[in-house]
């Protein structure tokens, strides 16, 4: 009998492993076709060699980290650690201003009487269901030399005489702005509707005043939609190529477009996948810090990003 | 959480000592308050108070009682300054503090829901209130240690609120607020979300850690009995009116009208039809009335208190006499309560379980009771 009633147990626990292993097949083949393989190529191809025609070929090198790095047949130029750097200050300086634009916005709507909530959500939404380089074309038409904004700025001095706001860093800084709002709005409205106004009244009730009242009662409530729409925004403005193309002209070049030169016009696949996976690496340092800096501020309780 | 271990020599650790009388190592200052015509109204139509003029004594341990909606919660915040009145004044030992924000009131509150900061732990909790004041770190310390070991969770500071049951975090909402030293302290509800065991208990520890400080507390309930046991003085409340201030005794054996007979948990109020010097007709038949009762006015209600009924035996003179039959029978292990059929009337009676016979469900018994226990009450 208990040999048997084992043998049943063996064989259901055979089933269902099998059943297991059918239902997460598709996933893992997804996976392992679309992610793992293309990456592993990539990181292979980042330390082959350049070929005459742009091709990758042996031997392997380091030759594109070399060349990430700057150095080239005329010696080093800062070139790329320029737009390194404009990545990580653009990203920064674009984040920040989103949370500042999107903090009040998201507190705002939750303000707002149930029924306008949803619509003022979908309005916040809605741009974004237009392609990005079309809403970017229309930001070129904005900023561009002559329109309206251009002459305004010019006639505060705040650019030269007969010059746009487009190209320009700035211009890359507002399309990100603009392209990424969304992103920090929602994961904040998210955070402010389940906000809990006791603690905030239990705040004021033990003597704070309004200001402190938000830094230590609303500010810590908010905190892991914050650090939410914070990656869900400076991930992929960090690789952003569409709006530093478009906007930024020559000097408002990004990782991504540097990186996206080098599979088309430059041809130097090693070069590309070498920025590739710096792109890479920089984004899991960025996740990491982010994750400490919630846990610090979250007073150890687990952020999840 | 109580310690099965014998006390050790730290003898001023314990909130349930009666034997002290006043603590004094925590310095405070209670202070009366007084409400003058307080209104408030929330949206058009919603009237939340309407015109409350109290006054609570320094040091009394005072109640708002009433059922949902009645504006008690409303009132308290008002004392707490979280809301505004739209109409009336507020004063707080003397002084009119009607405009004065929340975070310059000396008044803390313990929330319903405790409102403990979660990203803190038990200890920034605690000298949350103390820091906002601006006061120095060490003193911050001395306090908050004090505290915790007044309300006997010392051993808890480092830990994290999550980390809490609900009766820890009770104690530590109380405490938070306690350790401010406040003039009046504000109690929302706070043990309405414990377990009956746990609540009963802290009932009680309230209603010490109020007397040996000697402080103002204002606390808001809709449940009668929690009143009446905390309580020096209740306020009844309904659709943001005072419908009578007095002790619990007063409230309870004396209730002004209908609502505060009803809220009490009285069952046994009859319309009255018709009424003499020493006399009443109600349903029940005509029944013998204490003068003291007589009223001008000829209608209202008859209170007759289930726990004053005598069922069987013989009656004395001059009690009143029914006769009724058991139609239900209740036993509460104390005592035992009796739904009765009187003339075609539902009648409940109380009786202490003490040795006497058991009525069965069917029985015809004699009811009785005295005039003087029956109590008039207005509409």
């Amino acid at each position: 009998m208990a040999e048997i009633s084992i043998a049943l147990r063996g064989r259901a626990v055979v089933s269902e492993t099998r059943h297991l292993l059918f239902s997460v097949m598709p996933g893992a083949v997804w996976i392992i076709v679309f992610l793992v393989l293309p990456s592993v190529y990539l990181m292979a191809v980042a330390f082959m060699t350049n070929g005459p025609y742009g091709q990758p070929q042996m031997p392997l090198s380091l030759e594109s980290f070399r060349q990430l790095a700057g150095f080239g047949f005329l010696g080093w130029s800062p070139g790329n650690l320029y737009t390194l750097l404009r990545s990580l200050w653009q990203t920064l300086l674009s984040t920040v201003l989103v949370v500042i634009v999107a903090y009040p916005i998201a507190y705002y709507i939750t303000t707002c009487r149930e029924k306008w909530r949803p619509i003022m959500l979908l309005a916040v939404v809605v741009p974004s269901w237009t392609n990005q380089v079309i809403r970017t074309f229309g930001w070129m038409n904005l900023l561009a030399p002559g329109t309206p904004l251009s002459d305004a700025a010019q006639a505060l001095g705040l650019i030269a005489p007969n010059m746009g706001l487009y190209p320009s860093n700035f211009a890359v800084t507002l399309g990100l702005v603009y392209n990424f709002l969304p992103f920090m709005v929602l994961p904040l409205y998210a955070a402010f509707e389940k906000l809990d106004t006791a603690q905030v009244q239990a705040a004021q009730d033990l003597y704070a005043a309004p200001l402190r009242a938000f830094w230590h009662a609303v500010f810590p409530q908010t905190l892991p939609g914050l650090l939410a729409g914070t990656v869900l925004v400076a991930i992929p403005a960090f690789g952003m190529y569409v709006i530093p193309e478009l906007l930024g002209g020559g000097k408002g070049m990004m990782l991504g477009n540097l990186v996206a030169n080098q599979f088309a016009g430059s041809a130097n696949w090693p070069l590309g996948a070498a920025g590739a996976i710096l792109m890479l690496i920089a984004t899991f340092a960025g996740l990491f810090a982010m994750r400490r800096i919630g846990k610090r501020l979250g007073g150890g309780e687990e952020v999840v990003i | 959480m109580t310690n099965p271990m014998p006390a050790p020599e730290v003898e001023h650790s314990d909130p349930l000592d009666d034997t002290r009388e006043k603590d004094e190592s925590m310095p405070r200052e209670a202070s009366s308050i007084e409400l003058k015509g307080l209104r408030k109204q929330f949206g058009k139509d919603t009237v939340a108070l309407d015109g409350v003029d109290l006054t609570i004594d320094a040091g009394e341990f005072f109640t708002l009682l009433g059922p949902s909606g009645c504006g008690k919660t409303t009132l308290l915040r008002i004392l707490a300054g979280l809301e505004e009145p739209d109409a009336g004044k507020l004063l707080i030992g003397g002084k009119d503090v009607t405009d004065i924000p929340p975070h310059r009131r000396s008044v803390n509150t313990v929330f319903q829901s405790y409102a403990l900061f979660p990203h803190l732990s038990v200890r920034d909790n605690l000298a949350f209130g103390l820091r906002m004041r601006g006061e120095s770190s060490a003193e911050r310390e001395r306090k908050v240690a004090q505290v915790a070991d007044f309300i006997q969770l010392g051993s808890l500071v480092e830990r994290r609120v999550d980390q809490l049951s609900g009766g820890q975090r009770q104690r530590i909402a109380l405490a938070r607020a306690l350790v401010c030293e406040p003039n009046v302290l504000l109690l929302d509800e706070p043990l309405s979300a414990l377990d009956a065991g746990l609540r009963g208990q802290l009932q009680v520890e309230l209603q010490r850690i109020q007397k040996r400080l000697g402080m103002t507390f204002v606390f808001v309930t809709h449940d009668q009995d929690e009143a009446m046991v905390m309580s020096d003085r209740i306020a009844v409340l309904d659709s943001g009116i005072i419908q009578q201030v007095g002790t619990p005794s007063e409230v309870y054996e004396h209730p002004v009208n209908a609502f505060v007979a009803r809220f009490m948990g009285h069952d046994n109020l009859f319309a009255i039809q018709r009424s003499a010097d020493n006399w009443v007709d109600t349903e029940l038949g005509r029944l013998q009335l204490d003068p003291a009762q007589q009223r001008s006015e000829q209608q209202g209600w008859l209170l007759i208190r289930p726990e004053t009924l005598e069922l069987g035996g013989e009656v004395p003179a001059g009690y009143n006499r029914l006769e009724g039959t058991v139609k239900e029978r209740l036993y509460r292990g104390s005592r035992i309560e009796y739904r009765l059929e009187v003339n075609g009337v539902t009648l409940m009676a109380v009786a202490s379980n003490v040795g006497q016979r058991l009525h069965a469900v069917g029985d015809r018994v004699t009811v009785s009771f005295c005039p003087e226990d029956l109590v008039r009450v207005a509409a």
